[in-house]
C-alpha cells in the first residue's frame, strides 16, 4: 500500500514542476519592462536599474529561475504592493474561507447529484430521468456569478431569508477561535451555537450556488456510469440469483457505477476552484479568490501569481487524493510504473 | 436509424460540388432533433443580433441620459436603463457581437493551434508527441479559469488576451481529440495509398487526414464555444478585459451587481439571461451535432 501511495505521488511531481514552470513564465513575460512597472511611473533611470538589481531582473533566465524556486522553497511569494504584506501570510490566512465555500459546495451538489443520477438510471425515461437531464445541461449553461446574483436577489431581496452577501459573517458575530479555520467547524468545537448558525446563514447561499453549478457533471457521469453497469452481466445474474433490487443497485451497481464519478470528481474541481473566484466576488467572501481579484483590479501581480500557484498546486494535490481514493475504492486498478 | 443517419455523411463527401449537397445535409440534421433545430434558431437569432446589432437597436448604447436613470423594463425601454439611463436591451443586443466575437476569435485559434499539433502528435508519435502531450498535462494541471487569469494578468489588460488565454486553457482538448483520432487513422488503407503515389507528409496531414476528423472537431468547437463565453464573460466579470463603457455581456452583470440589493435586479438580469441563452444554445447544439456525427458517445 505505502509502495502504491509513494508511486502516485512520483506522478504528481511532473505537474508540479509544470506548474512551477509555467507561473514562473507568468512572471517574466509581464509586458513591457518589469523593473520600470515596479519602480513606479515617476522613477528615474537610476532608480529603475535599482529596482532591476533587486529583483534580480538583471540575471539570466535560469538564474532568476533557480532563485525562484529557492524563494518558493522558503514560502516566499513576494510582497503585495497594495497592502505591504507578504503574500503568503494572506493567502494563508484567507484560504480557509475558501476552502469552507468550496467543500460544503461539494459536498451539497454530491448528496444531490448522485442520488438524482442513479434514481434517473433506475428508472430510465421517467419525469426524474428527465429533470437530470434538463439539470444536467442547464447546470453547465448556467453562469455562476449570474445564479449568486439571481440567489440573492430571491433569498435577500424579495424574501428576506438570507443576510447581506457580505462575508462569512455578520458585523454583530466575531469569529470563532480559529481551530481549522472553518467557522461552522470552530463554533460547534467551541459549542457557540449563536456563531454556527450566523456563519450557517452566510455560506448558505454561496455554497448552493456552487453546488448547482458542479451538479451538472456530476449528475449526468452518475446517470451514465449507472446505466453502464445496470446492462452488466454480473448485474443480470444477480437479479437472476433472486437478490433484492435494493441490494443490486446499492452494493452491486453503485459501487462499481462510483468509479467514473470519482475520476470525474478532478475535472469537477477544476471547474470549482475557477467558479469558487466568481461565487467570492458575488457574496463579497474573503476567500483567496477575492484577494487575487483586488489584486487584479490594482494591477498587483505578486498576489495574483501567488493565488495561480497556490491554486494549481492545490489542484494537483487533490488530483493526487483522487488517484489514491480511486485505488482504495477499486482494489483492481494497478499503478502503470 | 442508424442507416439512415449514415447514408447522407457517405453521400455528402463524393458530391463535394454542390451547395446543395451542404444545404440538404443541414436539413437532415435539424430534422433529426427539434431540440437541435431550436437552438439552430436561435443561434441563427444570436448570428443576426451579432451582425445587424447596432444597426437595429432604438437607442445609442453608450448615451448616457441621467433623467431616465434606473427605470424598470416599460414598454419604451424593453429592459429598463442602468444607473446612467442607458438602454439595457439596446446593450444587450450590440454585446452581442463583442460576445461573439471574443468566442469565435477563441475557438479558431484553439482550432489551428490545437487541431495541428495533435494531429502530428499523432501522426508523427514519437517526442513530437511526448512534447505536445507535455504542454497539455501542463495546462491540465492548472485549474482552467484560474490559468486564464494568469495569462491575462501577465500578457496584459486587453481583449485580445483574454481571447489567446481562452484558446491556451482549451488547448488540451482539441490536441488530444486530434491526436486520438490522427493516430487511429495513420496505419489506415487510404494513407498508405496517399503515401505510395508520392504524397508528402504534410499534405497527407492536410489533404487525408484532416477532413476525416473534421466531423469530430465541428462538434468540439459547438461545444467548446459555450465554454469559451462563459470564460470570457467570467473574466470580465471580475474586472479583467473589457473595460466599461463598452457593452458586454459578463461587464453588464457586473455593473448590475452592485444594485441587486437594492432590488433593480434588471440591470444584471437582462445580460445574464443573453449570456446564459447563448451558453445553452451552443451546448444543446453541440450535443446535438455530436449524436449525429458521433451516435457512440450519447448519453
Amino acid at each position: 500500500m505505502l509502495r502504491t501511495i509513494g508511486r502516485r505521488v512520483a506522478t504528481a511531481i511532473p505537474s508540479l514542476i509544470g506548474v512551477i514552470i509555467v507561473t514562473f513564465l507568468l512572471t517574466r513575460v509581464l509586458p513591457g519592462d518589469t523593473a520600470s512597472f515596479f519602480a513606479g511611473p515617476a522613477a528615474t533611470p537610476q532608480a529603475i536599474a535599482e529596482v532591476r538589481k533587486q529583483l534580480g531582473l538583471d540575471r539570466s533566465l535560469p538564474e532568476q529561475f533557480a532563485s525562484y524556486v529557492v524563494n518558493l522553497a522558503k514560502g516566499d511569494l513576494g510582497t503585495s504592493l497594495t497592502t505591504g504584506r507578504p503574500v503568503v501570510t494572506e493567502i494563508a490566512a484567507r484560504l480557509p474561507a475558501s476552502a469552507e465555500l468550496t467543500l460544503l459546495g461539494l459536498f451539497l451538489s454530491l448528496i444531490i447529484a448522485v442520488p438524482l443520477g442513479i434514481v434517473a438510471a433506475v428508472r430510465q425515461g421517467s419525469w426524474i430521468d428527465h429533470t437530470c437531464r434538463i439539470v444536467a445541461t442547464a447546470g453547465v449553461s448556467l453562469p455562476v456569478f449570474f445564479t449568486g446574483l439571481i440567489f440573492v436577489y430571491v433569498f435577500y431581496f424579495l424574501l428576506g431569508w438570507s443576510p447581506a452577501p457580505l462575508g462569512r459573517l455578520d458585523v454583530f458575530n466575531s469569529p470563532p477561535p480559529a481551530y481549522t479555520g472553518f467557522y461552522l467547524i470552530d463554533a460547534l468545537v467551541v459549542r457557540d451555537f449563536e456563531t454556527f448558525r450566523a456563519a450557517l446563514s452566510q455560506i448558505t447561499l454561496p455554497a448552493i450556488t456552487l453546488a448547482v453549478f458542479s451538479l451538472a457533471p456530476i449528475a449526468r457521469i452518475t446517470r451514465a456510469s449507472m446505466l453502464a453497469i445496470l446492462a452488466a452481466e454480473f448485474i443480470r445474474t444477480a437479479r437472476a440469483s433472486g437478490l433484492k433490487s435494493s441490494t443490486i443497485i446499492m452494493t452491486y451497481a453503485f459501487r462499481n457505477a462510483m468509479l467514473p464519478v470519482i475520476t470525474t470528481l478532478g475535472m469537477v474541481f477544476s471547474f470549482l476552484l475557477g467558479a469558487n473566484v466568481l461565487v467570492e466576488k458575488v457574496f463579497a467572501w474573503p476567500g483567496i479568490g477575492s484577494y487575487a481579484v483586488e489584486a487584479l483590479i490594482a494591477s498587483d501581480f505578486a498576489p495574483v501569481q501567488g493565488f495561480v500557484l497556490t491554486m494549481a498546486i492545490l489542484y494537483v494535490l487533490i488530483n493526487l487524493c483522487i488517484d489514491l481514493l480511486y485505488s482504495a475504492i477499486d482494489p483492481r486498478v494497478k499503478v502503470e510504473g | 436509424m442508424t442507416t439512415l443517419s449514415e447514408a447522407p455523411a457517405e453521400t455528402k463527401k463524393p458530391a463535394a460540388s454542390g451547395i446543395m449537397a451542404m444545404v440538404r445535409h443541414t436539413q437532415y440534421v435539424l430534422a433529426e432533433n427539434p431540440v437541435t433545430a431550436g437552438s439552430f434558431a436561435l443561434f441563427v437569432a444570436f448570428l443576426i443580433a451579432a451582425i445587424l446589432g447596432p444597426s437595429i437597436v432604438p437607442y445609442d448604447p453608450l448615451a448616457s441620459n441621467t433623467m431616465a436613470a434606473l427605470q424598470a423594463p416599460s414598454a419604451q425601454h424593453w429592459f429598463g436603463t442602468d444607473q446612467l439611463g442607458r438602454d439595457i436591451f439596446s446593450r444587450v443586443i450590440v454585446a452581442t457581437r463583442l460576445d461573439m466575437t471574443i468566442a469565435i476569435a477563441s475557438v479558431v485559434l484553439v482550432f489551428i493551434l490545437g487541431g495541428f499539433a495533435g494531429i502530428a502528435a499523432g501522426f508523427y508519435g514519437g517526442w513530437t508527441d511526448r512534447i505536445i502531450g507535455r504542454i497539455s498535462d501542463t495546462i491540465m494541471a492548472f485549474p482552467l479559469f484560474v490559468l486564464a487569469m494568469g495569462i491575462v494578468a501577465a500578457l496584459g489588460n486587453t481583449v485580445t488576451n483574454i481571447v489567446v488565454a481562452t484558446a491556451i486553457i482549451n488547448f488540451p482538448l482539441y490536441a488530444r481529440l486530434a491526436r486520438s483520432e490522427a493516430n487511429i487513422r495513420r496505419e489506415a488503407g487510404f494513407v498508405h495509398a496517399a503515401r505510395l503515389s508520392g504524397n508528402s507528409d504534410p499534405r497527407i496531414l492536410l489533404c487525408f487526414i484532416l477532413p476525416n476528423i473534421m466531423p469530430l472537431m465541428m462538434v468540439q468547437i459547438s461545444l467548446t464555444m459555450g465554454y469559451a463565453i462563459l470564460n470570457a464573460a467570467g473574466l470580465s466579470f471580475i474586472g479583467l478585459g473589457v473595460r466599461p463603457p463598452t457593452p458586454e455581456w459578463g461587464i453588464m452583470v457586473a455593473e448590475g451587481a452592485a444594485f441587486i440589493v437594492s432590488g433593480e435586479w434588471w440591470i444584471a438580469f437582462f445580460p445574464g439571461v443573453a449570456l446564459m441563452l447563448a451558453v445553452f444554445c451552443f451546448n444543446l447544439l453541440g450535443d446535438g451535432l455530436r449524436d449525429i456525427v458521433d451516435p457512440q458517445r450519447r448519453t
